[in-house]
């Protein structure tokens, strides 16, 4: 098996991008990673994407955004695992250059949710659990994380006010983030009086609806230095499972899942969690990076919640998370969300965050979840030495 | 309209037939024939008592698409008496403060409607325990599912409604 690097990076801003379709963006990321790369061909096109039936009437994605690049010809397919389909799209990517099928691949996630109205979209992400007796007896998706909340809250003895400081954070790191769909701050207050949606998680426990494209560009790192002379490269990459109904999980708050995916991506890179300098998590809602924070080992259970509280999830502390403002505050086009996070780590173990670079960062890991957790993949990624 | 799909799944969603494992022992719903606790085949009938309390709830006031008119409406995760959790709402509790914990029996409503010439749906919903006296009593023990009216009558319910539905999948077949 070949080690594998990223080479190239592309990202459209994240917003409501109504002058833009699915096929806009997607170009705008995998033309702009291209050129970042300055790769001159492509053997293959993987794009995650969750909701572009639903939603825009379009499937078949490989081919339409491969010919749309200019790539006709490579080979090229749609991903899909619902919140995880960008980086399981990526994993894809990694299988085929580490599995030495392809030498030079670019992967894209992208998402085109603002072309229709809110309980439509609602609908369909409530795709991602259970159609049968989930989605089909009235539970939304936001409805499943509010049963997590309430639950978690009611077992550790938790206020919903403790949660805040995820999404004060998440806001303050994303106003030096040009890409970002809400660069701005937002106070406790805010956070206390902001409108219900299930409770109790309320509109500042959300990421948004928005549109978004991303795109990497793979190659495997014996040639990497000839394309960039900042490669990042992939130390770990694995996926895991869980049932897709939350009513069929052992323990509901265990993420089972995300503690396989974690364990396997430590274990692949001879690591564990005290060697990672920042982690791009899966902040959908602030209950699901207090159980990512807790199942992936950087909190014992019941307590991921107060490191936020002590500061050990800020710039500089302990386990930085969402560094440019997460799915919470730069956004959360979901099918493009696992490319973005990569990003966001590769840009820090570039040094090129700016405002918002951790110190020093080498290693960072990103985690991508498809529905409550039911498809996970980590990633963790090593500065060039 | 998906009128087969809502057929397929009347034993479930009108009567709470799920499955037990002979292997472990374990009450299964809703039925998916592998045991998730042993991954043994699972595919012997089991019928559930209805009877459960609410292990945790949300209300939610963005409802998806087809639930607008119900909303704001009331959603739990049930822990049933013999053992599963099941997703659900809850129903007949407006001022009523809800709580895990709370005791609660399935009862058979409406889920959704499709304007006015498609599919009603009807399925399980929870509600408060209610005893005789009218204010929600709390369960001690589990009542035996062979000898609990409701279930009974939504057994029978469910028999009645089978053949209804047969016939007209035959009669679209034709």
């Amino acid at each position: 098996m070949r080690d594998v690097s990223i080479i190239g990076i592309g990202q459209t801003p994240i917003d409501e991008h109504w002058d833009k379709s699915l096929k806009d963006l997607a170009g705008q990321a995998v033309q702009s990673a291209i050129d970042d790369a300055h790769v001159d061909r492509v053997d293959a096109l993987y794009v995650g994407n969750m909701l572009s039936g639903v939603l825009s009437g379009q499937e078949h994605l490989g081919a339409l955004i491969a010919d749309w690049v200019g790539l006709r010809g490579v080979e090229a397919v749609k991903v899909e695992a619902a919140c995880g389909s960008g980086a399981a799209a990526l994993r894809l990517g990694y299988i085929a250059v580490a599995g030495e099928l392809a030498d030079i691949v670019v992967v894209a996630g992208v998402e085109k949710m603002t072309d229709r109205p809110g309980q439509q979209v609602t609908a369909a992400l409530a795709m991602a659990s259970d159609g049968d007796f989930e989605a089909q007896n009235g539970l939304s998706f936001v409805a499943l994380n509010a049963l997590l909340m309430r639950r978690y809250m009611h077992e550790y003895g938790v206020e919903h006010r403790e949660f805040a400081p995820f999404t004060i954070n998440a806001h303050k790191n994303a106003v030096a983030n040009p890409n970002a769909m809400f660069p701005h701050a937002v106070t406790a207050e805010d956070f206390c009086s902001a409108r219900m949606i299930a409770d109790p998680v309320n509109l500042l426990d959300s990421s948004p609806v928005c549109d978004g494209a991303a795109a990497v560009v793979l190659c495997p790192t014996e040639i990497a230095r000839s394309f960039t002379d900042r490669p990042v490269r992939i130390r770990a990459s694995a996926s895991a499972t869980d049932t897709i109904a939350l009513h069929d999980r052992r323990d509901l708050l265990g993420m089972e899942a995300v503690a396989l995916s974690a364990a396997k991506a430590y274990r692949q890179a001879k690591l564990t969690p005290a060697d990672i300098d920042l982690f791009e998590l899966h902040d959908a809602f602030t209950i699901m990076s207090v159980l990512s924070l807790e199942a992936s080992g950087f909190a014992e259970r019941g307590r991921g919640v107060h490191l936020a509280s002590d500061g050990d999830i800020a710039i500089g502390g302990r386990i930085p998370i969402t560094t440019m403002g997460g799915l919470k505050a730069r956004g959360h086009p979901v099918g493009a969300t696992g490319i973005y996070q990569v990003i966001d780590v590769a840009v820090q173990l570039r040094g090129q965050a700016g405002a918002n670079q951790v110190k020093e960062a080498r290693l960072g890991m990103a985690q991508n979840l498809g529905g409550i957790g039911a498809t996970v993949v980590t990633t963790i990624l090593e500065a060039a030495s | 309209m998906e009128i087969a799909r809502h057929w397929r799944l009347q034993r479930q969603r009108y009567a709470l037939v799920g499955e037990v494992c002979t292997h472990c022992g374990d009450k299964i719903f809703p039925a998916r024939d592998v045991c998730p606790q042993c991954n043994a085949p699972a595919k012997t009938p089991f019928v559930f008592s209805g009877k459960g309390e609410v292990f945790s709830y949300s209300t939610v006031h963005y409802p998806p698409e087809g639930f607008e008119r119900f909303a704001p409406y009331v959603v739990a995760l049930v822990r049933l008496a013999e053992g599963p959790l099941v997703a659900a709402q809850l129903t007949d509790v407006e001022g009523e403060k809800i709580e895990i914990g709370m005791p609660v029996e399935m009862v058979t409503r409406k889920l959704s409607d499709d304007g006015t010439k498609g599919t009603i749906v009807y399925g399980y919903k929870f509600r408060p325990v209610i005893n005789l006296s009218g204010s929600p009593e709390r369960v001690s023990k589990p009542e035996a599912p062979a000898t609990h009216p409701t279930h009974r009558s939504l057994r029978s319910a469910s028999r009645a409604l089978a053949p209804v539905g047969k016939a007209h999948l035959r009669q679209r077949g034709r």
